[in-house]
């Protein structure tokens, strides 16, 4: 991106306070681990307040001074807090020098409209940095456990031996326990079976409701979309206690059956919702030319419509799947011990026994879902380009 | 030749299947509620492998006994009771024999005899709390500490808990009043005969929640077993309350730097009820798992994998070592004279009449 505006150096009144807020924020942060929040506070604004303007004023040449100050920083932290402690300071210490010359410069309007206020620009940068933090709240607790479950021990601590990057810290002990104990062996396995088939329900069903609810002449419509919905709609707790007690009378209780049914029927709103949405760019006169040419309504289903919203029965069917794959709720009441899937056994596992082999099914089904949900928005990607709302 | 070999194996087959129907009476299958974990396991070793190679039976098992009440409640009412066998504390039992959901069991009929021929209503003694409960194991709630954070001199007396000055920092209490009103009062000096006569009254409960909270900034309140061993490990807290068998794990098998406290702590019962309204082949399986599980050498078996002590009191000369660390048990029961000067036995018909009051007025307490 080419630069939009001239930039022109900037006066230590202004650089130096911003940067010694930035250094307060940091600050905060080193000043509650160490124990004085405050004084990291004072302490971190005075600190690259100073260093801002010895960077800039005296020694004036940003690599060097760059990475003069992430190794100041580096030991610093590797004597407050040993080597963890030392690579953050080294990440904060390049940050700030960074910091000082990108103000001290100008650099920030560079590539920003030229006509915008000052105070726009503070927006700009304000917007970004409360959306990177957002993003941050919402990723580190998924984050935090993938270390853990490579931990030695069998508690959810960061141990000492971890902290210091010890390869003794480390195991992959809560892995091997996951593939070859019986217990979450079976669950896995139960969880492999019931998912796929409850998923294969709710496509079907799904899509086909999808499609007679999109047909003008069907009647009340909007009521039984409703119905169909609420299961995505009412607290799953009350769905799981009716459906135990309806399924007990019907012998469906304890019984794989029971376990797919009722996933199934969780998983229908996804695909209807989907495939509903796809079905609106779908161009009804399609079908009534394959009509037209002899095709009866099945075969014009599999060879016309199919093929089409085929993006949105597959979104819908991941959604399902990852519904049924994740469920707790509605297994504990509609299962008994013999179709425990691997959600309750994570559910029963902590709550008696916290076990890093939890964690380590955790970074596994973290994985498993980020591979999911990137197919999913890959598909939804080839629908848009296919209905031509986006030129790539 | 073929056809030789195809009789044979048939024959052979016939034979299995007659024998394996010996007692074709008995449900093949069944299914035993118990807490999951160590605790599980050590059933798993002791009782559920022997009888499985014994009888050929196929067990489940299942970790709800947490929600053993709500669930035999809600199968009672679909008529649709999936459990065979349930593993549940004594004041659970009391509660669901009283409420016609457990079967009463007779233990001079239904289970073994001690090898001396002591009957079974003698061998467990006092320990038959309910007419549906069959005791498994004598198990404590007490308290571990963690040894490099309470300086040169260690706590030996659990009002420890309530001297936040020799001992600063966190602690972590059950987030219930059972144990935590009977510690409380004792530390703020009534006698321990005196104890439950105080806890009647309405003052004696407020005295004892105003000793709690001279803690409460200092108190962390757990509610799965698995909680204070976890914070312990973490160094979060300083000292907590939880089961004695959780901390025997942090203390030998994970090598933790924490130790017991076994001053004023409460027995506790841990056993099997079966559910009522079983068919009777599952019935007669469910109690000769019950008469095998639970005699002598089965109960003191147990405590080879978990530092639980077997209810039977001609159990208690054959507990050995720790299966795997090879270590003593005796000395990590919580019946061992040692670590059992000052103790309290949970009082099930105190809590039975007063739990409902005392738990709202400690709910409120807490949301104070």
């Amino acid at each position: 991106m080419a630069a939009l505006t001239p930039i022109s150096r900037k006066p230590v009144s202004f650089y130096v306070p911003t940067v010694a807020a930035g250094g307060a924020v940091a600050g905060m942060f080193v000043g509650t681990a160490q124990g004085s929040t405050l004084l990291g506070i004072v302490g971190g604004a005075l600190i690259m307040a100073a260093a801002a303007y010895v960077l800039t004023q005296i020694i004036k040449a940003e690599t060097p001074g760059r990475w003069g100050l992430a190794i100041l920083c580096a030991v610093a932290g590797f004597a407050l807090g040993g080597l963890p402690a030392g690579l953050i300071g080294a990440a904060f210490g390049w940050f700030f020098g960074w910091f000082s010359f990108w103000l001290y410069e100008g650099r920030y309007r560079a590539y920003l409209a030229p006509y915008l206020t000052p105070g726009q620009v503070l927006w700009h940068y304000t917007f970004r940095v409360i959306c990177g933090a957002i993003l941050v709240f919402l990723i580190t607790p998924i984050i935090v456990v993938m270390p853990l479950s490579f931990n030695a021990q069998d508690f959810f601590t960061f141990t000492p031996e971890m902290l210091r990057f010890d390869p003794a810290g480390y195991s992959i002990k809560h892995y091997e326990d996951f593939f070859t104990n019986s217990d979450w062996q079976g669950a896995l396995a139960n969880s492999v079976k019931i998912a796929p088939a409850a998923t294969l329900l709710s496509v079907s069903f799904g899509t086909l409701a999808a499609i007679g609810l999109s047909q003008a002449h069907v009647p009340f419509r909007r009521a039984i979309m409703a119905i169909l919905i609420s299961p995505m709609i009412v607290p799953l707790i009350i769905s799981a206690a009716g459906m135990y007690f309806f399924y007990s009378r019907i012998g469906l209780q304890g019984t794989y059956l029971g376990v797919v049914l009722a996933h199934a029927a969780l998983g229908i709103p996804f695909v209807i919702i989907t495939v509903t949405a796809t079905l609106v760019g779908f161009d009804n006169s399609l079908t009534r030319a394959a009509a037209n040419m002899g095709a009866n309504p099945v075969t014009t289903f599999f060879r016309v419509q199919m093929p089409l919203i085929l993006p949105g029965v597959i979104s819908g069917g991941l959604f399902a799947f990852i519904t049924s794959f994740d469920e707790v709720v509605v297994v504990l009441f509609v299962g008994s011990a013999g179709q425990k899937t691997l959600p309750w056994q994570m559910f029963t596992g902590l709550r008696e026994q916290i076990s890093p082999t939890i964690l380590a099914v955790a970074t596994i089904l973290v994985i498993i879902s980020i591979g999911l949900l990137t197919v999913v928005e890959l598909l939804r990607r080839r629908s848009e380009r296919l209905r031509g709302m986006s030129p790539g | 030749m073929k056809l030789t070999k195809t009789l044979l194996a048939s024959t052979a087959l016939t034979v299995a299947a007659g024998m394996a129907n010996a007692d074709g009476h008995m449900a093949s299958e069944m299914t035993i509620v118990s807490w999951g974990g160590a605790y599980s396991n050590s059933q798993q070793q002791a009782y559920h492998n022997p009888y499985m190679e014994k009888t050929g039976v196929n067990i489940i098992n299942d970790e709800s006994s947490a929600e053993a009440v709500a669930k035999l409640r809600a199968m009672n009412e679909a008529g649709n009771v999936t459990w065979d066998v349930v593993d549940v504390v004594a004041a659970d039992a009391i509660r669901l024999c009283d409420e016609g959901l457990a079967m009463e069991i007779d233990p001079d009929e239904h289970l073994a005899a001690a090898p001396d021929g002591t009957s079974a209503e003698d061998d467990f003694g006092d320990l038959l709390v309910s007419d549906c409960f069959i005791p498994q194991i004598v198990y404590s709630t007490t308290f571990g500490y963690r040894t490099d954070m309470v300086g040169d001199t260690p706590p030996t007396s659990v009002c420890a808990v309530f001297d936040t000055e020799a001992y600063p920092g966190k602690r972590a209490l059950e987030k219930r009043p059972i144990n935590n009103m009977e510690w409380a009062l004792l530390c703020d000096g009534v006698a321990k005969e005196d104890v439950y006569d105080v806890l009647e009254t309405d003052e004696g409960q407020q005295q004892a929640l105003d000793k709690l909270a001279t803690i409460k900034d200092d108190v962390i309140w757990w509610s799965a077993g698995a909680d204070t061993p976890q914070l312990l490990a973490d160094g979060e807290i300083v000292m907590g309350s939880t089961y004695n068998g959780r901390l025997f794990s942090v203390i030998e098998e994970q090598n933790q730097p924490v130790a017991m406290l076994w001053d004023a702590q409460v027995f506790d019962l841990d056993g099997w009820i079966i559910p009522a309204g079983l068919s009777d082949e599952r019935k007669a399986r469910a109690l000769d798992y019950i008469y095998f599980a639970t005699d002598t050498q089965r109960l003191a078996d147990q405590a080879k994998y978990i530092s639980y002590g077997p209810a039977r009191a001609s159990s208690a000369p054959l507990v050995s070592t720790h299966a795997e660390l090879g270590i003593d048990m005796a000395p990590h029961m919580p019946t061992d004279p040692n670590n059992a000067k000052n103790t309290f036995l949970y009082n099930y018909e105190f809590w039975a009449d007063y739990r409902d009051d005392i738990d709202a007025k400690f709910q409120a307490w807490l949301a104070q």
